[in-house]
């Protein structure tokens, strides 16, 4: 790798141990990619994926002192990924104890830490930073240093900003030096597609399940999907934007896909057209059986596959302030056909911070809490991470849950019925 | 015995008994249960990976295609390394992909005394070839010993 003065410099340790070793590290990761140069970060915010404060995960708080005691911190304020606890949300007593008394007693310092390095407020804990009550949407061509699998997709594919899935302490490391190894989903080549994906279903496709056949099919290769616009529509609008955040993260997830075209919706794809797929390119075609097909071959895991659903949660990623609303239409109708009043689940609807604040004032609040929906700004993921957990049967229309946890899948329609008492 | 091949991501020498994936190995969903919760053999416990759930990963040759999954991946790499909880090394048919390159790395640069060598571009014929339990060896210039 060809590094500038000022780079070789850093590496050389004229500017500190701590910061040449920043260096080091972010000059091995390029050269694992062959990497020619660093190139510099030009996103005003980054984002970390790192918002947990686990005993277990001791190295990373470790070293993320070892960064404040020399004096390091970010160039650029973050956001960060969800907490992991909320009180609002269902936890017995010894779930609390397990939490609290055991996993995350690193969380306030882990928390202090953050300040430290530049977190951008109390309120900057989400998956979904680039949602625009959060404050942290990235321009088209940015080149960022975020982790987060779903953000990372997103801003990829949806904003068409430029960041590698880069992986946790990484995304920090970029922003201390304001420098990223210049490779991947960076470059003009490796944003090309190599898969065409026809999506040939009878009825608009669930964003959940068609992101998990497409990542499972590609998993770290560059989708380029046809057909889906004539479902989602050509316009990146609310709706639009809400279906790709969750198809996005199933992807990520079930696969290991950092960027998507969708032909006549995300911007390379409009500015580009079918000149952003690669020579050779293979194809994928799914149909209304193959979506069933995958959904069918989801490993259940509860001790019990026909136990009755314990508790549910809806938003991973977090849901937008659209999504709720719609949540709560949705509930309030099904909930007066089947003549109830609240949901039969203990459900859990996530969001972040500030949308939820958003949603708080308007009158759909109350409407939701009325059918007895908690809502929370909590990371589910977080939640269900525990040998607790995995007793419990928990569902979810979630594909990025379910891959990590015990959480058994439905779609959303099947959610609604379940958690109104009807059948799926 | 069968000579690979490869590129060394991150150096050293090691013999281990192999544990084979075909399927990505998503990091997250492997080790985080068993790092959380002490498990002394680090089973893996990745419900969607029927080739490893419930198999030991501690001390063993991790053959695999690549990483997938979250992007917490290469940090929770980097903590089972410092926990000493890792994989003897990891063999990758592939190019590496980037959450494990930065784990490799972190580890490599951040933990002292760690040794977790990194070989990837060994091949599809690797994969095909290696089986759990071959006796793997891992040589300085990317060159491993499969019998």
């Amino acid at each position: 790798m060809i590094l500038t003065k000022e780079q070789q410099a850093i590496l050389d340790g004229e500017k500190g141990e701590t910061l040449a070793k920043v260096m080091k590290t972010l000059v091995m990761y390029g050269d694992a990619f062959e990497a020619e140069k660093l190139v510099p970060i030009t996103s005003k915010y980054n984002h970390l994926v790192t918002s947990f404060g686990l005993k277990v995960m001791s190295p990373v708080y470790d070293l993320m002192q070892q960064l404040l005691d020399a004096g390091v911190s970010s160039e650029q304020q973050f956001s960060v990924d969800p907490r992991p606890l909320d009180k609002n949300v269902p936890a017995n007593f010894l779930q609390n104890l397990v939490f609290n008394k055991f996993m995350y007693t690193k969380q306030d310092f882990y928390e202090k830490q953050l300040k430290e390095l530049g977190l951008m407020n109390d309120d900057a804990f989400s998956c979904t930073c680039y949602m625009d009550e959060m404050g942290n949407k990235p321009k088209k061509g940015d080149v960022l240093s975020w982790a987060e699998s779903s953000a990372v997709v997103y801003a990829n594919s949806v904003l068409g900003a430029r960041c590698n899935r880069n992986s946790g302490i990484i995304d920090i490391m970029g922003s201390i030096v304001g420098y990223v190894p210049y490779f991947g989903l960076l470059t003009d080549e490796g944003r090309k597609a190599t898969w065409v994906v026809k999506v040939e279903t009878s009825k608009k496709p669930e964003a959940q399940l068609l992101g998990s056949a497409i990542g499972m099919k590609v998993m770290e290769e560059v989708p380029y999907v046809v057909g889906l616009d004539k479902w989602i529509g050509n316009e990146l609008n609310d709706d639009a934007c809400a279906y790709l955040k969750d198809f996005g993260a199933a992807t990520a997830s079930n696969g290991a896909v950092g960027l998507y075209h969708i032909e006549n919706l995300t911007p390379e794809a409009v500015e580009f057209g079918d000149k952003l797929i690669a020579e050779g390119a293979r194809e994928y075609v799914i149909d209304d059986a193959e979506l069933e097909r995958v959904q069918n071959n989801y490993p259940v895991i509860w001790k019990n596959p026909d136990a009755a659903p314990k508790l549910c949660f809806v938003g991973c990623p977090h849901l937008s302030l659209q999504q709720l609303k719609d949540w709560t239409d949705n509930i309030e109708a099904e909930l007066k056909n089947s003549g109830k009043k609240k949901v039969a689940i203990p459900t859990v609807f996530t969001a972040a911070p500030k949308v939820l604040e958003e949603f708080n004032k308007t009158p759909y609040a109350a409407r939701l809490k009325a059918t007895g929906v908690i809502t929370s700004y909590i990371c589910p993921l977080m939640y269900m991470n525990n040998p607790l957990c995995k007793k419990m049967p928990v569902i979810t229309s979630s594909n990025k849950l379910r891959t990590y946890t015990s959480a058994r899948y439905y779609t959303d329609g099947e959610i609604l019925k379940l958690i109104t008492g009807g059948k799926k | 015995m069968k000579q690979f091949q490869g590129r060394v991501v991150t150096p050293g020498t090691v013999t281990a008994e192999a544990v084979v994936t075909t399927e990505g190995f998503n990091t997250l969903a492997s080790l985080q249960m068993a790092l959380q919760f002490g498990d002394k053999e680090v089973k893996c416990g990745d419900q969607n990976n029927s080739e490893l759930h419930g198999k030991s990963l501690l001390n063993k040759a991790l053959c695999l295609p690549q990483t997938i999954g979250s992007t917490t991946g290469g940090l929770v790499l980097y903590c089972a390394c410092a926990m000493e909880k890792n994989p003897a090394c990891m063999l990758f048919a592939n190019h590496i992909d980037s959450l494990a390159a930065a784990g490799a790395v972190l580890a490599d640069v951040w933990v002292d005394g760690v040794s977790m060598p990194v070989v990837d571009c060994l091949g599809d014929e690797f994969l095909a070839y290696v089986k759990d339990g071959m006796k793997i060896t891992v040589k300085e210039n990317g060159i491993v010993e499969v019998e």
